[in-house]
């Protein structure tokens, strides 16, 4: 008997380092985290081999797949005052609470008149809410809503862009924010036709050039010689 | 998990001679607890990535006044339902005439055997391909800088004997498949494709191979 069996009780176990890991990830992923809300759709894009980031300066439509578009920006203060504009040209009020809440919101598919409703919903009735039909976006008749939050939203997310370029000229630092830029996610499922329709509402805005959202596909080698 | 202790630290056998020693180790457990419920919720909540997303100019819309040159080495594309897609030459010809003959559509399809969409541009786009692998090779053995391999790529992309490809679609096709495409034609190095709406002889063509339903 070299040993005599140790006494009752826990082994004693130095945990220092696993704590010390624990709490180094636990604020990496805090400090990382962003949080935000959830989307009034699930859209699930198809995968290409595409590599650029989304920007984050963006303005966004989605497409379900059953053609409902939804429109969103990512500038919260273009996004409000995007709002003001469409408010008074649809003659449709808002409060001021209303249009801060707004602001919060990720993107929206109702028509504006159902806008008010629509954001003093809580955020669960908000994924039913049955005026959800997608913005308007008829191509023939004047009633293409989706054309005017494009278009006055564009313009002021690009004045946004410039003011906030002018203030960092001010002040002497080094400008990083980008261009807004704009995006197209659809779901795959999607038919072509539905989003024909969205693209043909950039273009007459005279807006070419588009980010369109995918997943990413494993391998994104360029050439594959052996096929 | 933690050790529990039991009873202070010091002051055991009596505590003789020194004097009493507070115990400084307090019990972690609730905080290590605590610290492993947070990292869970981080690590289950985090977005990893950003969306990736791909770069798409479409053309602006023809000035009317302006005559339309006739696209010489053309392909056009022409998808439809069920992911089928199909494939014609040159200039549409809705009949025979002196310059050729009527345009028939050949099918291919998304995948990769020899009827593939992939398949049929490889061979297709073969001498630029070969330009840009070699190039990448260069660039990878580091003999030519970044700048410099993305401005030869793009010049061997707007080589000007190489064909333009068209992509039109009926109205039952997906998104998906405009989406692969234009990643196969990016994947095979093509410089020039752009998406057009479909044409009224063109419709009929597809729906006679495809069906009406």
């Amino acid at each position: 008997m070299s040993k005599k069996p140790s006494k009752g009780g826990a082994p004693a176990l130095d945990m220092t380092p696993m704590v010390d890991l624990a709490f180094l990830l636990v604020t990496f992923f805090m400090l990382t985290a962003s949080f935000r809300m959830a989307e009034p759709v699930v859209v699930d894009p198809p995968s290409s081999i595409g590599q650029v980031d989304l920007p984050d300066n963006h303005i966004m439509v989605t497409i379900d797949k059953d053609g409902r578009a939804f429109f969103g920006i990512s500038n919260s203060t273009a996004k409000m005052n995007a709002l003001r504009q469409m408010a008074a040209k649809y003659k449709v009020p808002f409060t001021e609470q209303q249009i801060v809440k707004f602001s919060g919101l990720p993107s929206f598919g109702v028509d504006i008149k159902d806008l008010p409703a629509y954001i003093d919903a809580k955020e669960e009735a908000r994924q039913n809410f049955k005026g959800q039909k997608g913005v308007p976006l008829d191509t023939i008749t004047p009633n293409n809503q989706l054309k005017d939050w494009i278009s006055i939203g564009g313009t002021e997310a690009v004045k946004m862009y410039e003011e906030a370029k002018l203030k960092a000229a001010d002040a002497g630092g080094e400008f990083k924010a980008e261009k807004p830029r704009y995006a197209i996610k659809c779901a795959a499922t999607t038919k072509y036709i539905f989003v024909k329709d969205v693209i043909k509402t950039f273009t007459d805005l005279k807006l070419y050039q588009f980010n369109l959202i995918t997943s990413l596909e494993g391998g994104g080698t360029v050439i594959d010689p052996t096929k | 998990m933690a050790e529990i202790q039991e009873g202070g630290g010091g002051g055991k056998k009596g505590g003789k001679k020194r004097a009493k020693k507070q115990s400084t180790r307090i019990d972690m457990t609730p905080m290590v607890d605590l610290a492993f419920l947070l990292l869970t919720f981080f690590v289950l909540t985090a977005t990893f990535s950003k969306p990736k997303s791909m770069e798409l100019t479409f053309p602006a819309p023809p000035d009317p006044n302006q005559k339309v040159e006739e696209v010489k080495k053309g392909i056009t594309f022409l998808l439809s339902k069920d992911d089928r897609i199909f494939y014609y030459e040159g200039q549409f010809r809705a009949a025979d005439d002196e310059k050729g003959t009527k345009t028939t559509l050949t099918e291919l399809s998304f995948s990769q055997d020899k009827n593939g969409l992939h398949k049929f541009l490889l061979d297709k786009n073969k001498e630029m391909q070969d330009q840009v692998r070699a190039l990448d090779i260069k660039h990878k053995n580091k003999q030519l800088a970044d700048t410099t391999f993305k401005r030869m790529v793009r010049e061997v992309k707007a080589n000007k004997e190489s064909y333009t490809y068209l992509i039109k679609t009926d109205d039952k096709a997906t998104y998906k498949n405009v989406i692969d495409v234009i990643d196969e034609l990016n994947v095979n190095v093509v410089g020039k494709y752009v998406m057009v709406d479909i044409l009224k002889p063109e419709m009929d063509l597809v729906t006679e191979k495809v069906g009406t339903n």
